[in-house]
């Protein structure tokens, strides 16, 4: 019973070290001297620099041998230090990404799931319904075919500035600051809306797509003819294809997750959500080596828990792996 | 030609199948243009041509007036550059193209090679591959993209491609898993095996046959994955250091602002053509799907 989980523990947990190990290495692989750039920040004086480099180079720990410099890593790591941002500086890494990640969390989760739910009852319908699935579906194919920063695009010119409805900049306007009152709440769904919108819309054509093909498949397999042969409604057999067509789809969102994630960045760089995405690119733009490390491992972190949270729903739902643990199959 | 016809059947049912030729038509029709449409361009700027000689065709040249709307002289308008939309466009489809034949095919031979040794050897070496395909699938790849191209200061096509094909290959190398199980259990390679059929024989004769149609499958598949990768990785800036592509332009006219000055001619040709591209890669695979399976067939 345990060889199942066992086995995914260990992936599991090779997996978090092998991310961690990537993202310590990051700012020792990137080009150009992170140190370095920091102390240009401050450098007025020539002397200062020679006093600034040592003081960074001590506080960073990049003086001691490379294995030390990976233990302390890994304790920083379990005391919740990630390094302080050198674009945003002295604040720390850990504190931006707290402020930015309910904004991805109210972007991403709802966006995910409700795609998830309709997509695969569109499809389900559409599977057997010759009229959807001659023009529903061709729609879909091309939703799915859209990178998602394009659709953004799409959606922020036509919704922003042909018709102009809704804000295409920002989690919420600028004269605002993020607290807990109905204002800025309905500012923030506001902002909220367009994003959503255009995640949604693109991975909603891939669930639909899946759920109908599986479907199909299903209806065509030996159980449904046999209950068609009984004389079972048309409706009753499609439940019984849904509840077989639906674990192949539980494990399709665990493998979209990575494209999903990295669709999500895109777009929020096109609304300028935000979001870690958002912060990642200005990371980027702003070689700070200590942000980009912080996003990165957040991201990687939160996959691997969505990975995980999909692998514990799948044993709920699938009986076949559910009976061989409380039997001990 | 009736009688070879009748041998390959799968060939003349994907030549019958709407799907499969009307999509595998406009792709073709799409590596066509992105093939001459240098030739094209020259038409386009042939006014242009005759004042700058040489350097006209060069997409980074700053050709016309800046912000102009599709017109005679330039078909789908300037940027905020001057820069002639439809030469980048036609530029950006090619090494689009090249990043999914390269990127995708080498995700496509990763995953298989790594998909069949460990569906046929089992033991060990299954438990070893399975469990470095399952570590890549978790981490995601767009994370991985980014560190690694943030990391090479010059990057062309060929490299991006690279990186996108060596991360690209984990879910080809689970499904090509299974399906290499599935086949090996099956009665006509258990019957060679008794035979004292060689194993690499087995293998070349008996089991990548039967695959074949899936191959061709995952290829087309990988291809618009590829494309779609490099285009998310240009569009954050981490695409070709020199040159242009669809995701940089796409990237250049959110920069400058091309939403809120309504420049549609920026915006919508280079993102169409990728979603008429992998829409057509999509229909293609269903027409693929309907001809090698006889249960989809519609008779």
């Amino acid at each position: 019973m345990g060889r199942y989980l066992s086995k995914k523990m260990l992936v599991y947990i090779l997996t978090f070290f092998i991310a961690v190990t990537l993202d310590w290495a990051i700012p020792r692989f990137m080009p150009g001297n992170p140190i370095s750039i920091l102390v240009s920040r401050f450098s007025a004086l020539p002397n200062a620099r020679k006093v600034l480099t040592s003081y960074f180079t001590q506080s960073f720990g990049l003086d001691k041998p490379v294995w030390v410099q990976y233990m302390n890593f890994w304790k920083a790591f379990f005391h919740g230090d990630l390094g302080i941002s050198v674009y945003l500086y002295p604040k720390p890494v850990i504190d931006i990404i707290k402020e930015s990640l309910p904004f991805d969390i109210a972007l991403l989760l709802p966006a995910i799931i409700l795609s998830w739910i309709m997509g695969n009852w569109i499809g389900a319908i559409a599977a057997k319904n010759r009229i959807l699935d001659k023009t529903l579906i061709p729609v879909l194919y091309i939703f799915t075919a859209m990178p998602y920063f394009w659709f953004a695009i799409i959606i922020a010119w036509g919704l922003g500035v042909v018709i102009p409805i809704f804000p295409i900049s920002g989690g919420y306007s600028y004269s605002m600051t993020p607290e807990l009152s109905w204002t800025f709440f309905l500012d923030f769904l506001y902002h909220w809306f367009l994003p959503f919108l255009s995640l949604f819309v693109v991975m909603l054509g891939g669930w639909a797509i899946g759920m109908r093909n599986m479907i199909i498949y299903e209806i065509e397999a030996n159980y449904s003819r046999y209950s068609e042969s009984l004389g079972a409604s048309d409706r009753l057999i499609l439940r019984y294809a849904f509840r077989n067509a639906v674990l192949p789809q539980v494990t399709g969102l665990a493998l979209q997750l990575g494209t999903i994630v990295a669709g999500a960045l895109t777009t929020e760089m096109v609304f300028s959500y935000p979001g870690i995405g958002y912060l990642l690119l200005q990371g980027i733009l702003h070689q700070d080596y200590f942000l980009i490390q912080g996003c990165f491992l957040f991201i990687v972190l939160s996959v691997l828990a969505a990975n995980f949270l999909v692998d514990i729903i799948y044993v709920l739902i699938d009986p076949r792996v559910r009976y061989s643990y409380t039997e001990g199959v | 030609m009736r009688e070879w016809l009748k041998k390959h059947d799968t060939i003349y049912f994907m030549l019958t199948n709407k799907r499969f030729v009307g999509g595998m038509l406009f792709i073709l029709s799409l590596i066509l243009l992105s093939l001459i449409g240098p030739w094209l361009a020259r038409i386009e700027l042939g006014w242009y041509i005759e004042e700058a000689g040489k350097r006209a065709l060069d997409p980074t040249a700053n050709i016309g007036t800046p912000y102009s709307p599709p017109s005679p002289k330039n078909w789908l308008g300037t940027n905020s550059f001057g820069q002639d939309v439809f030469l980048q466009l036609v530029y950006g489809l090619r090494s689009s193209l090249l990043v999914g034949i390269i990127g995708g095919g080498l995700a496509t031979v990763v995953g298989l090679s790594i998909g069949f040794i460990s569906g046929y050897s089992g033991g060990m070496v299954d438990e070893t591959l399975m469990m470095l395909t399952n570590i890549m699938l978790v981490i995601p790849t767009m994370a991985v993209l980014i560190i690694i191209a943030a990391y090479l200061p010059y990057r062309g096509v060929l490299i991006e491609s690279l990186i996108i094909g060596l991360t690209g290959w984990p879910w080809t190398a689970r499904a090509v898993r299974s399906e290499t199980l599935s086949l090996k259990s099956r009665e006509f390679v258990h019957l060679a095996r008794i035979s004292a059929v060689r194993p690499l024989k087995i293998v070349f004769g008996e089991i990548a046959p039967n695959m074949l149609s899936y191959v061709f499958m995952v290829f087309i598949l990988q291809f618009g994955g590829s494309i779609l990768a490099a285009v998310g990785l240009d569009f954050i800036g981490l695409g070709p250091t020199r040159g242009t592509s669809l995701g940089i332009m796409l990237q250049q006219a959110v920069l400058w602002n091309a939403i809120q000055l309504g420049m549609w001619w920026w915006i919508i040709p280079p993102g169409a053509i990728i979603t008429a591209l992998i829409a057509a890669l999509y229909t293609v695979n269903t027409g693929l799907d309907e001809a090698f399976n006889p249960r989809l067939r519609e008779m």
